[in-house]
């Protein structure tokens, strides 16, 4: 029951949240200069032409109006069409989606596996110069943002010593069998594994780019609480029946240890989705990012609002996600 | 042989090389219950952490041997020290609201040593923990070992560490002032609980306290520490007669007496204070000559 309330609460506060995206960014992106019909144009188009096309997409009525016609469609699931692709903004963002999720998710893959090893190594070893050594990678790695990773991994991995795909989603003259936009889902369920593979190869260097800071924060979080933990007296308590190292870090302190981290990650994952608009652009991968770059210079306006209220609608449902694992984990929540 | 045997223990801390434990003689015979009393610092904790292979990393054992049923612990590698102490030892720590993991089910974490470490069966390890649940008058045992923590009060997890303390039946434990965590009306149903099953079980027992009453009401014998050093070891009989020590003395006239509850007490006077402190510096220096 109390749970219920809790939810529905939670519903109101993300119906308010998206309203207020969708208002700030609909009136920013009209205040700031840029013509797109003049931009969508060829050059030499008479005076009449641009005044057909600008009353054909509503830009010859005021803004306020201009919302409201737009708020009105939006309610019955019609987010206005793309001005550069005149198709509808709805399918073009739901299209790019998948792309920008695998990646995303990938990214916290691998930023969970390298930032709970880091955590899980350091403990083992606190104290001692791999502790040390781990603090000043941590360092390192924090200090460099995503982007600049991504082109240190394309020197690296794309140039130096090409292991790795550094551009786009998949090798083009592969013929793709997928009916959805998730290859890398539905490479696995039709057991395409070579197709996985490709993928894969693709898809490593961006998603490294994107965990790495987020790895170096998990790996520096978690490894301070498991600390602290481990000097709790139920961890001492568990020494004295027997258990070693390895077992009283992953059974006794881990689970009480991970919260905060959690609660972290969450905030961090959605930086994260943010990170992707650079690193999509930055490896040419067919996401959301890159559209949205695209959306931005060819200064189409319905579309760049159908991806800002779709990454923040994808943000409001991490946070929800975080909450509820959080709950999951805390039996003190789960029954309080 | 005594079944615990402590010989010239000397531990400090790694740092400073600040005497933490001084050349500790101590032993406990099997079944037997001996209190270790001093004041706040003495080192009491230290001696009960060392057997029980749980010495903060800041301190280092330098010299000695710990004997448990006739095997130095010292010298076993840490995995077989580990195992022997899980499998010989047992621990009632000192505050049950943080001994018990908040996000683990009682059950598991009475029965965890049992399965994993004595190897036995998931089963027999439930149906051994719903026994001594109900041997520490748990009521409703199956409904206690779902819950967590958080759902019981403090007297009951102290209650269940007990009880987690004696499940794999060990020769030894070591309870850490028990009860100085517990509201003062649960305090005596827990001490007399400790009484009770240690006399159940036939189970030695190192009982740390500062409390020289629960020493008369629970000890045989005891030793009284003093700055990392023990100085005396006696009978509980013949300490509470005729002390030997003047510290111990001392300490004896600085503990309320039943009999008399009210009677103004004397605190330890600073003359004794200085002569055991010149004792302690007198060992010191006969260890850096010798
Ligand atoms: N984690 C630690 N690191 C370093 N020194 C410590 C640590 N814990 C305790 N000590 C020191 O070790 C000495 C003995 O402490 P111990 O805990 O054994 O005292 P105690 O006799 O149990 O006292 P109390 O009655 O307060 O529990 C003290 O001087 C204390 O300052
Ligand atoms: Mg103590």
């Amino acid at each position: 029951m109390q749970l219920f309330r809790a939810f529905l609460l939670r519903l109101f506060t993300t119906a308010i949240t998206l309203s207020g995206v969708a208002v700030i960014v609909f009136f920013v992106i009209r205040v700031v200069p840029g013509n797109p019909i003049a931009m969508m144009l060829p050059p030499g188009a008479t005076e009449a032409d641009v005044a057909r096309l600008t009353a054909r997409y509503g830009f010859d009525k005021s803004i306020p109006e201009q919302f409201l016609i737009w708020l009105q469609g939006v309610v019955q699931g019609d987010f206005g069409t793309s001005i550069t692709s005149n198709q509808p903004v709805l399918g073009l963002v739901l299209g790019r989606l998948p792309a920008t999720l695998e990646l995303s998710i990938m990214a916290l893959v691998i930023a969970v596996f390298i930032g709970g090893f880091i955590a899980l190594t350091g403990t083992r070893n606190r104290g001692t110069s791999v502790e040390a050594a781990i603090d000043v990678g941590n360092g390192m790695a924090l200090s460099v943002p995503d982007f600049l990773w991504g082109l240190v991994l394309i020197l690296l991995f794309g140039v130096l010593w090409p292991v790795f795909h550094i551009s786009g989603r998949v090798t083009p003259s592969l013929d793709l069998p997928f009916t959805t936009n998730f290859y890398l889902f539905e490479s696995v369920l039709r057991l395409r594994f070579d197709l996985w593979a490709d993928i894969v190869s693709h898809m490593f260097m961006p998603a490294l780019a994107l965990a790495i800071p987020l790895a170096a924060i998990i790996g520096q979080l978690l490894k301070q609480s498991l600390k602290e933990t481990m000097h709790l007296d139920y961890v001492t308590l568990a020494r004295t029946k027997g258990y070693g190292e390895n077992h009283v870090i992953l059974r006794e302190a881990l689970p009480n240890a991970i919260l905060p981290t959690l609660t972290l990650v969450g905030v961090q994952f959605t930086f994260l989705i943010g990170g992707t608009v650079i690193i999509e652009r930055l490896f040419s991968y067919e996401g959301l990012g890159n559209m949205a770059i695209d959306a931005v210079i060819n200064r189409d306006l319905p579309l760049i609002q159908g991806i800002v209220i779709l990454f923040a609608a994808i943000f409001t449902a991490v946070n929800l996600i975080v909450d509820l694992s959080y709950a999951f984990l805390n039996p003190r929540l789960r029954h309080g | 042989m005594s079944f615990l045997a402590i010989k010239g223990l000397s531990a400090r801390l790694r740092d400073t090389s600040f005497p933490i434990l001084r050349d500790v003689f101590l032993s406990v015979e099997a079944g037997e219950v001996h209190g270790l009393v001093g004041e706040s610092g003495a080192g009491k904790s230290m001696i009960g952490k060392a057997l029980l292979g749980i010495l903060p990393t800041s301190i280092e054992i330098t010299h000695g041997t710990i004997e448990l049923d006739g095997v130095d612990l010292l010298r076993l590698p840490p995995a077989e020290r580990r195992r022997r102490i899980g499998a010989t030892a047992a621990l009632i720590p000192q505050d049950p609201l943080t001994a018990l993991n908040p996000s683990r089910r009682i059950g598991p974490q009475i029965t965890d040593r049992l399965v994993d470490i004595l190897g036995w069966a998931r089963s027999t390890a439930e149906a051994r923990a719903r026994e001594l649940l109900d041997e520490v008058h748990i009521p409703d045992p199956v409904r206690v070992m779902r819950s967590y923590p958080h759902e019981l009060s403090g007297g009951m997890r102290q209650r269940i560490l007990i009880a987690s303390a004696f499940a794999a039946e060990p020769k030894l434990i070591v309870a850490d002032e028990p009860t100085t965590a517990l509201d003062v009306t649960v305090q005596k149903q827990i001490l007399k609980l400790i009484a009770e099953m240690q006399a159940r079980h036939g189970t030695a027992l190192l009982f740390v306290t500062h409390d020289l009453g629960v020493v008369s009401k629970v000890c045989q014998s005891l030793s009284v520490l003093y700055g990392g050093m023990v100085v005396e070891r006696t009978t509980v009989r013949d300490f509470f007669r005729e002390p030997a020590h003047s510290y111990s003395r001392a300490l004896l006239a600085a503990t309320p007496k039943y009999t008399d509850p009210l009677a103004s007490l004397t605190p330890v006077p600073e003359t004794v204070i200085a002569a055991v402190q010149a004792e302690v510096a007198a060992h010191d220096r006969s260890q850096r000559n010798g």
